[in-house]
């Protein structure tokens, strides 16, 4: 469960500082939660909050009753982390590599590190390309493996800024079924409101303010008006 | 064809010798190199190490590939050492360069990054004593070569961006923005980093 409490972010402590999110008051216990606004609404920054990438200025963010300020290593082990752009995300030049990486200093044996990659290429459809250089995937592909190599460390809550914003419609769509298929309580932040379709709750920010908060019909057409 | 010195899987011997077998081989013949002083030597060196990518199964288009990126500094040094200190002198600095960029691309060609970084990790752990974390400075290596098909993407579409604009080709508006992206992209990767909690 993820809870926000009088969340306040400013970038500097200079008088000017702008804010980028205002007194955020929210409690999210439901599997699927959209995030949607304009760019700059704050949205990403409030995701990145999840996960501890970023820290509230004033206000407290935490995930299963742990601070993301004072226990944030343990928050990232819980919450896994996908970003917009997967080159930037993979950090080892083979597939099978990159998926490896994050089980490191988990104590695990080989064979079981072994078993864990082999399991996370074959469920997102990248078991024959284990050996490839990451460089060389398609955009989607890419954005799989930084998925697989994500989940591969079992997070409990998967928190994904805009995963699907260069892709394709087709690699959208492919990204938007897998997410579908997931166990885990997911956070997405996106600009493409069709893969909203089936969660449970969507958030809508503007100019760093929460302004609503429903269900994905009522929320999204009230994202629309506001964009209009 | 792999040109950026990635590895290529294979079942030759180079590829099952242990990575730090090769490591410290690479590290040895770096240190054996500054005794190739005739011009005699730089040809039996580089006929040593193109039979080591035979053995492992390298063909002649990747060890082209490899030292293709050494042309242009190859030339200046060459060029430097033949105004100094005359052609001998400069035929054997630059092949030795040669031989030396194609050593440590066989290591890279024929050994997994995790494996390499093992052994890097292995190697450091006595450093622990003085403070260094022998995890990152196997991370340290790792991105240093995950990071080699990235700026060369970075440089294409610097480059690409300039055709498609109709700019002549000048250093620095090829520079500025590559050193600009490059800088972006190693804040999203150290961001992306954190969020594994490769950090902590």
């Amino acid at each position: 469960m993820i809870e926000a409490s009088g969340v306040t972010h400013r970038y500097g402590d200079h008088p000017g500082a702008r804010t980028v999110l205002a007194d955020v008051d929210v409690r999210l216990d439901e599997q699927r939660i959209g995030i949607v606004g304009a760019n700059g609404s704050g949205k990403s920054t409030f995701a990145r909050m999840l996960n501890g990438l970023v820290l509230p200025t004033a206000g407290r963010v935490s995930v299963d009753g742990l601070d993301t300020r004072r226990e944030g290593r343990e928050v990232r082990r819980r919450v896994g982390f996908c970003f917009t752009d997967p080159d930037a995300q993979i950090v080892m030049p083979t597939v099978a590599e990159d998926v490896a990486f994050g089980l490191r200093r988990r104590g695990l044996s080989k064979d079981d590190v072994r078993a864990r990659v082999e399991a996370a290429l074959a469920a997102y459809g990248l078991a024959g390309h284990a050996d490839h250089p990451a460089h060389l995937l398609s955009g989607g592909q890419k954005q799989l493996l930084a998925l697989a190599s994500v989940l591969v460390t079992e997070p409990t809550l998967l928190v994904m800024d805009e995963p699907t914003t260069l892709l394709d419609l087709r690699n959208a769509q492919m990204i938007g079924r897998a997410v579908a298929e997931l166990p885990q309580q997911v956070v997405l932040v996106t600009h493409h409101l069709e893969l909203l379709d089936g969660f449970d709750r969507v958030l809508v920010f503007d100019e760093g303010r929460l302004v609503e908060d429903d269900v994905p019909r009522s929320a999204v057409t009230s994202y629309q008006r506001l964009m209009a | 064809m792999s040109p950026l010195g990635l590895y290529v899987p294979g079942t030759s011997p180079m590829h099952r010798a242990p990575a730090g077998l090769k490591l410290a081989a690479m590290v040895a013949g770096g240190v054996g190199s500054v005794f190739l002083d005739h011009l005699w030597q730089v040809p039996v060196a580089l006929a040593v190490v193109v039979a080591l990518y035979a053995i492992a199964g390298l063909s002649w288009r990747v060890v082209v590939g490899q030292v293709r990126p050494l042309l242009w500094i190859g030339l200046a040094t060459g060029v430097f050492h033949l105004l100094v200190n005359g052609w001998e002198r400069a035929v054997v600095v630059v092949g030795v360069l040669a031989v030396l960029l194609l050593l440590a691309a066989l290591v890279t060609l024929t050994t997994r990054t995790t494996d390499l970084v093992d052994a890097v990790v292995r190697a450091c752990r006595p450093l622990k004593v003085l403070h260094v974390d022998p995890e990152r400075v196997g991370l340290v290596i790792a991105l240093g070569i995950r990071c080699v098909p990235v700026v060369i993407g970075l440089a294409e579409g610097v480059r690409d961006a300039q055709r498609a604009r109709g700019l002549t080709a000048s250093p620095r508006a090829f520079a500025v923005p590559l050193i600009v992206r490059s800088l972006r992209h190693a804040d999203a990767l150290g961001e992306a980093l954190s969020a594994r909690g490769l950090d902590d």
